[in-house]
């Protein structure tokens, strides 16, 4: 994959406080309904799971249908109690993970 | 699909026309009963009841190929009482399915925000799930001017 993922997520934030994490990943999300311009249908190529994890722990995740749109974007909140590190992964349909990291401190 | 004109009706041999202006089926679109089928399969049957869920999507969205989407649920976010799951479902895309959540108490707050595609002009159904084992559910209807699933 050409680009590594935006996550946007504050770096320092106070004890159980509520965070909005918002993501990005660059996927052409093709949804195996459109033709080339030869006229056959491109195979379905989506990520179908995206997770996030804080310090290991499951926090959120979600399954795509093809309805979701390219460059999949997906925005949802933490309460964050301690410093730690986010793991989000997303997967794709042939198997591919992308994955990135964030940290962040409590203050 | 283009719209047919009159002028091109006219210009067309007669059975075309017929056929043109019957519409042929369009296998790109599921039904609202499999929509229905979906929210049952969430659901195992149980009842689903109207809930403090604002669904925030443009009432005219110009292109369907990418919608914003933002749902936010009145509901507490503890161990004891949360939002589990949430289910999106386009009654009128070729797969009723837009995505599934999952929610944790670490959540905070149950709140998520995707961009979507929308096939057409629809109604867009949110169903939540608690975990004490409640459905909560809303909907919103979208015009869509351009459709966003190929075919």
């Amino acid at each position: 994959m050409a680009k590594a993922p935006r996550i946007k997520i504050p770096n320092e934030v106070r004890k159980g406080e509520i965070i909005q994490i918002k993501t990005l990943v660059a996927h052409e999300m093709e949804n195996g309904l459109r033709r080339d311009q030869g006229g056959t249908l491109v195979p379905r190529k989506i990520i179908n799971h995206f997770a996030c994890t804080f310090n290991g722990k499951p926090v959120f995740a979600c399954e795509l249908e093809p309805a979701v749109a390219a460059n999949p974007y997906l925005a949802f909140s933490v309460r964050v109690e301690e410093s730690g590190i986010f793991r989000f992964s997303w997967i794709d349909d042939d198997g591919t993970t992308i994955e990135a990291e964030e940290t962040i401190a409590v203050s | 699909m283009r719209p047919v004109s009159r002028r091109d009706a006219l210009a067309l041999p007669a059975q075309f026309t017929a056929l043109a202006l019957a519409g042929a089926p369009d296998p790109a679109h599921s039904t609202p009963a499999e929509a229905a089928a979906e929210i049952e399969k969430f659901t195992g049957g149980a009842a689903v009841e109207p809930g403090k869920i604002t669904i925030d999507l443009p009432e005219i969205a110009e292109n369907g190929n990418s919608v914003p989407l933002a749902i936010d649920i009145d509901h507490p976010m503890t161990a004891e009482s949360h939002v589990s799951d949430l289910l999106l479902i386009a009654e009128a895309n070729p797969w009723p399915r837009i995505a599934r959540f999952q929610l944790t108490p670490m959540s905070g707050r149950a709140a998520v925000a995707t961009r979507i595609r929308l096939a057409g002009t629809q109604t867009v159904r949110v169903v939540a799930k608690t975990s004490d084992g409640r459905f909560l559910t809303a909907q919103k209807q979208v015009k869509v001017t351009i459709g966003g699933c190929g075919g």
